[in-house]
C-alpha cells in the first residue's frame, strides 16, 4: 500500500526517450540517512540477539552447576539455603496458578465486553468506553498489586469472607491480574470482531438469525484467529506480569496446591531476589538469568502462536 | 486502516440491524446473553472502579504537599516522593530522548524503504511485534547484563533504567509510527514525487509532518507505560534509600513506581496509606498523559 513504486511509472509509455527517470548524480547524503534509517530498523534485531545472550551466558554458567534436568523437574526451590536446590517447578506452580486464575477472570470478561462493544454498543457508548478501556489498561500494576493485598485479601477475603489465608494468596493476585487483563483482550478481539466484513452480519439478518445468533454463529467464528491471538497475548502478560505477583503472591517458593496458599512465582523471585545484592558472576546472579531464559522461552512460544494467529485473521478479508 | 472501516461498520450496522424484525432480539436467551454481555462489562468496570475509590480512600489523608516536597524517610509522617518524583521525570526523560528518533527512524525504515518482499525485513517486522510483548522484567535483565558486560560496578545509575525502559518502549513507538505513516495516502507521496522531490525530501517534507499527531499519541502512550512499569527498575537496583535529588546521567535514582513498592512492603499501615497517596499521584499524571495522547489524536488527527 505505501511502498513507492510509481516511480518506475512511465517506463509503459510507447516511444519513450533514452533518459533515466532515476536521478543522474549520485546523492551521498540521501544514501547516508537511509543507511542510517536502515541501521535503526536492524538494532530492533540486535538488541533481541542482545536478550538471547545477556541471557544466555550466565544461564549457560548456572548450568554447569545444575543438571538442566534438576531445574526442570525438581520440586524445592531454595537457592540461597546452605543445602542449596534449584528445582524450579514451585515457580512454575505458582505462575500456573496465578495466571490459570487470572485467564478465568480475564477471557469471558475480555470476551463479553468486546461482544458488547463490537455489537451491541450505539456508536455513541462505544466513542467513550473505548478510551476509558485504554486508559484503564495503562494504570501502573504496582497500583493493581497494592489493590490485590490491601482490599482484596486484607479486607474481602479476610475480612468480610473470613477465608484461611495469610497475608498473601495466589487467589488475590490472580484475580486482580485477570482484572488487569482484560483491556488488553477486550481491545484485540473487539479489533477482530470489527474486522468481520457487515455483508456477513447482513447475511445472516436477512437468514432470520437475531442479533445474538448472528454474534455466536457468524461473528464469533470468522474473528476466531483474531480472538485466539487475544487470548494468548493475554496469557504472555499473565506469565510475565511481575508487579502484582511480586506485592500480592507472596515470597516463600513452595509447590502451590490451593488457591488461598501463597507461592513465588517466576517473575516474583526475579524481582524478589535482584534486591539482594548478587554479585556479577556468583551463582545467585546466574540463577536470576537461568530464570529469565525459561521465561523468556515460554513468552516468545506464546507470543509466536499469538502472532501467527493474527496474520491469519488479516489475511481473511 | 481497520479503525477508519471499525468506526464506519459500527454507524452502519446500527443504522441498518436496527429496523429489522424485532421479534427474535427478545427471546429468553437473547435477552439472557445480552445481560450477560452488560454483566461483563459491569464487573470489569466495576472492579476498576473500587480500585480507584479503595486508592483514593486510603490515600487521601496523605495527599498533601508534603508527599511532593519531602524526601523518604523511616517515619511516615515526613516522608515523601520528591526525589522519586524527580528520578522519573530523569528516567522518562532520557528514555524519550533515547527512544524516540531511534524507533520513528526504524519505522520509517521499514513502512516507506524496506522491500517487504525480502524475507530479512520481514524478520524484523515480526521481531518488533514480538519485542513488544517480552515480559517487562526480562528488558531489565537484559540491562543488568549490558551493565555488568561494560564492567559498570554500581547499577542503579539513571542510564541504565532509561536503557531498560526505552528497549521496553521501543516496539510501542515503531507500531505507533507506522500505523500513523501507513494512514497518510499514497497520493501525498506520489505528488511529491511528481514535483521532483527525492523519496527522502518526500518523507521529511510531507510524509512526516502528516503522521506528526500519530507518532505523537503512541510516543505518550509509550512513555506513559514506561512511567508506571517497575519491574525492569527492581532489577536494576532502583529500590534504594535515595535522600538526594538526582542530578545526573550517572547519579543514583529510584522512581515513584519504586518507591510505592517500598512503602508497600512496609508492615505499617501509614506506609500503606502512603503508598496509596502516591498511587492517586501517579495516576493523576498518567491520566494527564493519557487525556493529551487522546486529545492529540482527536484535535490533529487528519482524516484524509
Amino acid at each position: 500500500m505505501s511502498t513507492l513504486t510509481p516511480v518506475g511509472g512511465p517506463a509503459l509509455l510507447p516511444g519513450r526517450p533514452a533518459v533515466s527517470l532515476r536521478s543522474t548524480r549520485p546523492r551521498h547524503g540521501e544514501s547516508l540517512v537511509r543507511f542510517l534509517l536502515r541501521v535503526a530498523a536492524i538494532l530492533t534485531i540486535v538488541i533481541t540477539g542482545g536478550i538471547l545472550i545477556a541471557l544466555l551466558v550466565p544461564s549457560i554458567e548456572f548450568f554447569r552447576t545444575v543438571s538442566v534436568f534438576d531445574f526442570l523437574f525438581g520440586d524445592r526451590w531454595a537457592p540461597r539455603f546452605a543445602d542449596a536446590s534449584f528445582g524450579v517447578l514451585p515457580l512454575v506452580t505458582a505462575t500456573a496458578w496465578t495466571s490459570g486464575i487470572a485467564l478465568l477472570v480475564a477471557i469471558p470478561l475480555g470476551l463479553g465486553a468486546a461482544v458488547f462493544l463490537s455489537e451491541y454498543a450505539k456508536p455513541g457508548l462505544r466513542k467513550v468506553l473505548k478510551p476509558v478501556l485504554e486508559i484503564l489498561a495503562g494504570i501502573p500494576t504496582v497500583v493493581f498489586g497494592l489493590f490485590a493485598l490491601q482490599f482484596v485479601q486484607a479486607t474481602v477475603f479476610r475480612g468480610v469472607f473470613d477465608l484461611d489465608t495469610g497475608a498473601f494468596s495466589v487467589l488475590a493476585a490472580g484475580l486482580v491480574m485477570g482484572v488487569m487483563i482484560v483491556p488488553t483482550i477486550a481491545s484485540i478481539s473487539e479489533d477482530a470482531m470489527s474486522a468481520v466484513p457487515l455483508s456477513m452480519r447482513q447475511g445472516s439478518a436477512a437468514l432470520g438469525a437475531n442479533r445474538m445468533q448472528t454474534t455466536v454463529r457468524v461473528v464469533f467464528p470468522a474473528a476466531l484467529s483474531g480472538i485466539i491471538a487475544a487470548i494468548v497475548l493475554g496469557v504472555s502478560r499473565a506469565v510475565g506480569e511481575t508487579m502484582i505477583v511480586a506485592i500480592a503472591a507472596g515470597g516463600q517458593a513452595r509447590i502451590v496446591t490451593g488457591p488461598l496458599e501463597q507461592g513465588q512465582t517466576m517473575t516474583g523471585f526475579i524481582a524478589n531476589a535482584a534486591l539482594g545484592d548478587s554479585r556479577v558472576g556468583s551463582l545467585e546472579y546466574d540463577t536470576l538469568f537461568a530464570v529469565g531464559l525459561l521465561l523468556f522461552l515460554v513468552t516468545l512460544l506464546f507470543n509466536f502462536i499469538s502472532i501467527r494467529f493474527v496474520r491469519r485473521f488479516r489475511e481473511i478479508y | 486502516m481497520t479503525f477508519l472501516t471499525t468506526g464506519l461498520g459500527a454507524h452502519i450496522r446500527s443504522a441498518s440491524i436496527r429496523g429489522k424484525v424485532r421479534g427474535g432480539e427478545h427471546s429468553a436467551r437473547s435477552v439472557l446473553f445480552l445481560i450477560a454481555l452488560w454483566l461483563c462489562l459491569f464487573v470489569a468496570f466495576g472492579v476498576l472502579l473500587t480500585l480507584i475509590i479503595t486508592t483514593l480512600i486510603d490515600g487521601s489523608s496523605r495527599l498533601d504537599s508534603r508527599l511532593v516536597t519531602e524526601y523518604p524517610a523511616s517515619g511516615p509522617e515526613r516522608a515523601g516522593l520528591r526525589p522519586a518524583i524527580l528520578g522519573s521525570i530523569w528516567v522518562i526523560g532520557v528514555t524519550a530522548v533515547m527512544t524516540i528518533p531511534l524507533g520513528v527512524a526504524a519505522a520509517v525504515h521499514l513502512e516507506e524503504f524496506a522491500d517487504r518482499k525480502k524475507w530479512f525485513n520481514r524478520a524484523i517486522e515480526l521481531n518488533v511485534q514480538n519485542l513488544a510483548a517480552v515480559p517487562s522484567i526480562v528488558y531489565g535483565l537484559l540491562a543488568l547484563g549490558f551493565l555488568a558486560l561494560l564492567g559498570v560496578q554500581n547499577k542503579n545509575i539513571v542510564i541504565g533504567g532509561a536503557l531498560a525502559l526505552g528497549l521496553l518502549v521501543l516496539p510501542v513507538i515503531i507500531i505507533s509510527t507506522r500505523e500513523a505513516l501507513r494512514a497518510v495516502p499514497l497520493e501525498i507521496r506520489q505528488g511529491s514525487l511528481a514535483l521532483g522531490a527525492t523519496p527522502l525530501q518526500t518523507v521529511w517534507r510531507q510524509t512526516l509532518p502528516a503522521s506528526v499527531p500519530g507518532i505523537a499519541t503512541g510516543a505518550i502512550l509509550g512513555l506513559s507505560r514506561a512511567l508506571g512499569e517497575a519491574a525492569p527498575l527492581l532489577v536494576l537496583g532502583a529500590l534504594v534509600f535515595v535522600s538526594f535529588d538526582p542530578n545526573g546521567l550517572l547519579s543514583g535514582y529510584t522512581t515513584m513506581p519504586i518507591q510505592i513498592f517500598n512503602w508497600t512492603s512496609r508492615p505499617q499501615a501509614e506506609f500503606h496509606e502512603l503508598a496509596s497517596a502516591g498511587s492517586i499521584l501517579l495516576l493523576l499524571i498518567l491520566l494527564a498523559m493519557n487525556g493529551l495522547a487522546i486529545f492529540i489524536r482527536n484535535r490533529y488527527q487528519q482524516r484524509w
